[in-house]
């Protein structure tokens, strides 16, 4: 393979001399950007999902509709689905190519897993420590904050885990409708037929994705202290 | 929108403005893509899966290998591969099945592994044999999981496929490519191939997945089906128990 790669781009591989003071700072900004979407879309998805995961555990008859309009929108491949959104929403910004067009296609993804784990997690709450709460005098508005959250919140982090490692994939291919974080490395490495370049942006955003999930692992630690024995085979 | 140009096309005329190929081209050239990497990726992720799962060795690298599927972006990927290999659609098709691969494998080995011991001891001690056990036993009772991770792998080569057409394979992500490098935002002949286009890959995806569920309740034992049933209404996905509980379809998303 390394034969092929010097063949092509006529560049030794892998090429050190890439990681001059104009790529490195540049590889900064892209990452800014890459965890700036991640970011905004895990948290725009679980702004939505919650919601509709407390009435689709109160009202048991929208959950599966729920699922399956999720489960419908999760299938759809995701270069389809950017490039369909930028050409029907406004162009003007944020959309267009600006960054409300991934923001709505990264969310939409997230959606799926952040739903069906938050019903998960609120389900897996035994009905005696619910009962309990009840008997103890707290409304149901404050018995889901206190008490059904926080017992759910190892299978939603669960869920927010593989979200978030599915859209630091994902936002690789919002390059293709202007954003991209270093999913642009991939364009701008085959427009100049460079793969020193996709190289660096294959490595960096599997990088990501394993130190984001970690750092994941270790929030919901310290998140629940009480299921650390049982956290930590982890 | 520009819609006169859409229904000659759709039928199999070359498509007037933006000279791309006829739909039914493109559908048959998108079948082609998933059907011939998934296939593959049956062939090459089936045995291993079998055989880790029955000896029991080396499950946590089974369970990895699908874990480290999903944060790998498959579109540097396809490129490097494209490049590297002097503009050969073969990598490219390597591509595809490589990231077919994992699910099927991770599914086998966990269908396999779930199989309660105590069946298995049943079996033992009625007499069957290593292999007896792995093709009565075994394989029939690991069979929903298997099919599930078959379904996951199919959705995603579908999606995998699409950003293909980038480097140039053809079907269902060829009109999509070309509407997005001739303005899709406003040019209305790209826009309405586009949107056209989408509904088609998208419908194309669920019909897959659909199909391959009728394909599952064909190969699943009956006795099998209404426990299945049971665990389908609502198990979480994990991170860590992982598989057991992704093996739910469309729990994977392509990249």
């Amino acid at each position: 393979m390394t034969m092929a790669l010097l063949a092509q781009t006529g560049r030794p591989f892998p090429d050190w001399a890439w990681f001059n003071e104009r790529n490195v700072g540049e590889l900064r900004e892209l990452l800014i950007e890459h965890i700036q979407l991640t970011g905004l879309a895990l948290l725009l998805g679980l702004l939505i999902a919650i919601p509709l995961a407390v009435a689709a555990v109160r009202w048991r008859r929208v959950y599966s509709p729920l699922l399956a309009f999720t489960g419908v929108l999760f299938t759809v491949p995701s270069a389809a689905l950017f490039i369909l959104l930028l050409a029907l929403l406004p162009q003007r910004p944020p959309f267009g190519l600006g960054i409300g067009t991934s923001l709505v296609g990264l969310t939409i993804y997230t959606l799926l897993i952040l739903f069906r784990n938050t019903v998960a997690g609120l389900d897996s709450v035994p009905p005696e420590v619910t009962e309990a709460a009840t008997a103890m005098g707290y409304t149901p508005g404050r018995r889901l904050v206190r008490v059904e959250f926080p017992l759910a919140l190892p299978v939603i982090i669960a869920g927010v885990r593989i979200a978030a490692v599915t859209t630091i994939g994902l936002v690789t291919v919002t390059a293709f409708i202007g954003q991209g974080g270093l999913g642009r490395l991939f364009l701008s490495g085959f427009r100049t037929q460079y793969t020193m370049e996709i190289a660096v942006g294959l490595v960096l955003s599997i990088v990501l994705a394993v130190v984001v999930d970690l750092a994941l692992v270790l929030s919901e630690r310290r998140l629940t202290p009480w299921s650390q024995s049982r956290g930590a085979g982890t | 929108m520009n819609w006169a140009p859409i229904w000659p096309w759709l039928i199999g005329q070359e498509h007037e403005a933006l000279r791309i190929t006829g739909v039914p081209t493109l559908l048959l050239e998108h079948l082609l893509y998933v059907a011939v990497p998934v296939v593959a990726a049956i062939v090459i992720a089936l045995p291993i899966g079998l055989w880790v799962g029955h000896i029991n060795k080396g499950g946590t690298l089974a369970i990895n290998v699908s874990n480290a599927g999903r944060a790998i972006p498959s579109l540097g990927l396809i490129l490097i591969a494209y490049i590297a290999f002097e503009g050969s659609l073969t990598p490219v098709f390597v591509t595809l099945i490589a990231m077919a691969v994992p699910p099927i494998l991770t599914n086998t080995y966990v269908g396999v592994r779930e199989v309660d011991p105590e069946i298995r001891d049943a079996a033992a001690g009625m007499g069957l044999s290593g292999w007896q056990i792995l093709r009565r036993v075994e394989i029939p009772m690991a069979m929903p999981v298997i099919m599930a991770g078959i379904r996951t792998s199919a959705v995603q080569v579908v999606a995998t496929a699409t950003l293909a057409a980038f480097v140039g394979l053809g079907g269902l992500g060829r009109p999509i490519f070309t509407g997005l490098a001739t303005s899709v935002q406003f040019n209305p002949d790209a826009r309405t191939v586009v949107v056209v286009a989408v509904v088609l890959v998208a419908v194309f995806a669920i019909v897959v997945e659909q199909s391959l569920g009728v394909v599952e309740r064909l190969v699943v034992p009956s006795g099998l089906r209404r426990l299945q049933e049971q665990q389908r209404s609502g198990a979480p996905v994990n991170a860590d128990a992982g598989p057991a509980q992704q093996t739910e379809e469309q729990s994977t998303v392509t990249v």
